[in-house]
């Protein structure tokens, strides 16, 4: 750490003096890849609406860990998200509902649930900072938690990236070349759920799920195989990351909804200059 | 295991010996309703079968159950030539009737082929022994320029080819072909057709074959199925056609044209070469 703050000191920018600008900045630079990694394959397995539901979910992870008094609900709200997916992958096979339909009722139910539970004697204003999230507090154990994060799903997309991208393509098809469908997509979701659970409290689960999305939809307009697609997310990814740290800096507005909006403004060059 | 190629060594398994794939009262239930029931079915190696029905005759329920998709009851066995050896699982080539993904998907026929094929993610570039090893694949399919193609920028026709590529490796023991010629130009029919056809004999291939296409089924299938919860007709393309199945389905006019198409094709057969059985593969 004190080596990277050696270095973003030096950087010749006002806001690059701060050590939580520092800190938030080093980030950004981790979660940018991480997001666009994940981002990619949850845009072309078709699990936006899901990854949501787990960002909303939070909300009934965070109120477990309360009740159960813990100090950092972190891992009530990793349990209960891991526990959220598997139920939602098993309820997709075995029930004839559309899944949207299923993930629908199941994020109602963890918003509502989650909201009573926290709203109990009108005390809910305490927790709304993981609504809007504050990646401004992140502390350096923490940013070597998401250090950990990346390592590991790097890893993963290393062994799994291509049977989850063909899975995504035709399930049928990945399943009549061995691949274990249900087992990858569980596997998947759980991993979902694992990363924008640790990455709530510092990007706000109001608007995560338009990081992990926007640049790979960016992306995804400009790209004409899947190296340019990934390549390009991550890069969006970080860009809009970069400038939303620094502007939210210089407006004191929230940095995940400012890096939101720095995406969309990509999304929208995208749209531009798609490839037809 | 980086390459999943080891079948492709035998790949010339020419001998027709007696191999066949056998469902045997093979039956299929989604929430407590029939869809497919007491369906005893031999596929021979080397023949190519077309399996006809009406809309929602369980053609692709059963397709999927075949590939493990859906829970069965009965048999599904493989049995091969030399040992007479049964295998519950045969290997089962697929080709679906599209893929899941938009026009725009940023997936080259590159990153379809290497996503099944290699470890390496596909992000992250191929190289140049799989990208020699794609090109072969491609070339038996007749489609080795689409390479660098987009999937969305390909024809239906471009992509079943794709798709039969992607099947033969490595060679399957029974190859499921889902309504492969819909949306497809009829000179790309009749391409599709005869190189499936060819394949057939160059692999000792089983092959089941949904279509709708009577006519052109009729010219190249060496038997033909008609399914509706079961196995309704079951003969020679003469012998389905000539039945009752076809008549009462999909009309009198259609099964003639068919029956009008087996005598045309037999004709040119025997005029370009000896009129032996093409197959001879049946015991």
């Amino acid at each position: 750490m004190t080596f990277w703050h050696h270095i973003a000191g030096h950087l010749p920018f006002e806001w690059a003096q701060f050590v939580f600008m520092q800190n938030a900045l080093l980030a950004i630079l981790l979660i940018a890849p991480l997001f666009a990694l994940i981002g990619c394959l949850v845009i072309s397995n078709q699990m936006t609406f899901f990854s949501d539901a787990i960002g909303h979910a939070a909300l009934t992870g965070i109120a477990i860990g309360v009740l159960a008094g813990l100090a950092d609900p972190l891992w009530a709200m990793l349990g209960f998200a891991a526990v959220l997916a598997v139920l939602v992958s098993v309820l997709r096979r075995y029930s004839s509902a559309s899944t949207d339909t299923i993930i629908g009722l199941i994020m109602a139910l963890a918003v509502a649930l989650g909201v009573v539970l926290l709203s109990r004697g009108g005390g809910f204003a305490r927790y709304s900072s993981y609504l809007i999230g504050d990646l401004l507090t992140i502390r350096p154990f923490e940013i070597l938690r998401l250090v950990l994060l990346l390592a590991l799903v790097a890893g993963v997309w290393l062994v799994f990236f291509n049977q989850l991208f063909f899975t995504g393509l035709n399930r049928s098809l990945a399943r009549a070349r061995g691949f274990p469908v249900w087992r990858l997509e569980t596997f998947f979701a759980v991993l979902v759920a694992m990363v924008v659970t640790i990455t709530i409290p510092w990007v706000g689960l109001l608007v995560i799920n338009a990081l992990l999305i926007v640049p790979a939809a960016a992306a995804r307009n400009l790209a004409r195989s899947m190296s340019a697609y990934v390549l390009l997310a991550i890069i969006i990814s970080a860009l809009s990351g970069i400038l939303g740290l620094i502007s939210s800096f210089y407006w004191s507005t929230a940095t995940g909804a400012t890096i939101v909006l720095w995406a969309i403004g990509f999304f929208i060059l995208s749209l531009v200059f798609r490839q037809r | 295991m980086l390459f999943n190629f080891h079948r492709t060594a035998n790949a010339a398994k020419t001998s027709c010996g007696g191999c066949c794939t056998r469902l045997v009262n093979f039956g299929v239930r989604l929430n407590g309703v029939a869809i497919l029931e007491a369906i005893n079915l031999h596929v021979h190696c080397g023949e190519l079968t077309v399996l006809l029905g009406p809309n929602g005759a369980g053609k692709t329920t059963l397709f999927r159950a075949m590939l493990g998709e859906l829970p069965y009851s009965g048999q599904l066995q493989f049995i091969h030539a030399e040992s007479e050896e049964r295998f519950i699982h045969p290997r089962i080539g697929y080709v679906p009737q599209k893929l899941d993904i938009d026009a725009l998907a940023p997936v080259t026929v590159m990153d379809l082929l290497t996503g099944a094929l290699a470890q390496r993610p596909v992000w992250l570039g191929h190289s140049r022994a799989l990208r020699a090893q794609a090109g072969k694949m491609l070339a038996a399919v007749k489609a080795q320029d689409l390479l660098d193609q987009r999937i969305g920028q390909l024809s239906c026709g471009q992509l079943q080819r794709t798709l039969l590529a992607l099947a033969l490796m490595p060679v399957p023991d029974l190859l499921l072909l889902d309504e492969p010629v819909s949306g497809v130009d009829p000179a790309g029919i009749d391409l599709f057709y005869h190189m499936v056809s060819e394949l057939r004999r160059m692999y000792d291939l089983s092959i089941l074959l949904v279509s709708h296409d009577i006519p052109t089924a009729a010219r190249f299938a060496d038997r033909m199925v008609f399914l509706n919860r079961t196995i309704l007709c079951d003969g020679t393309p003469r012998e389905v056609l000539a039945g009752p199945c076809i008549r009462q389905t999909f009309g009198v006019d259609l099964a003639n044209v068919g029956l009008s198409q087996i005598e045309n094709q037999a004709a040119r057969v025997c005029q370009h070469e000896t009129c032996e059985n093409q197959t001879g593969c049946r015991p």
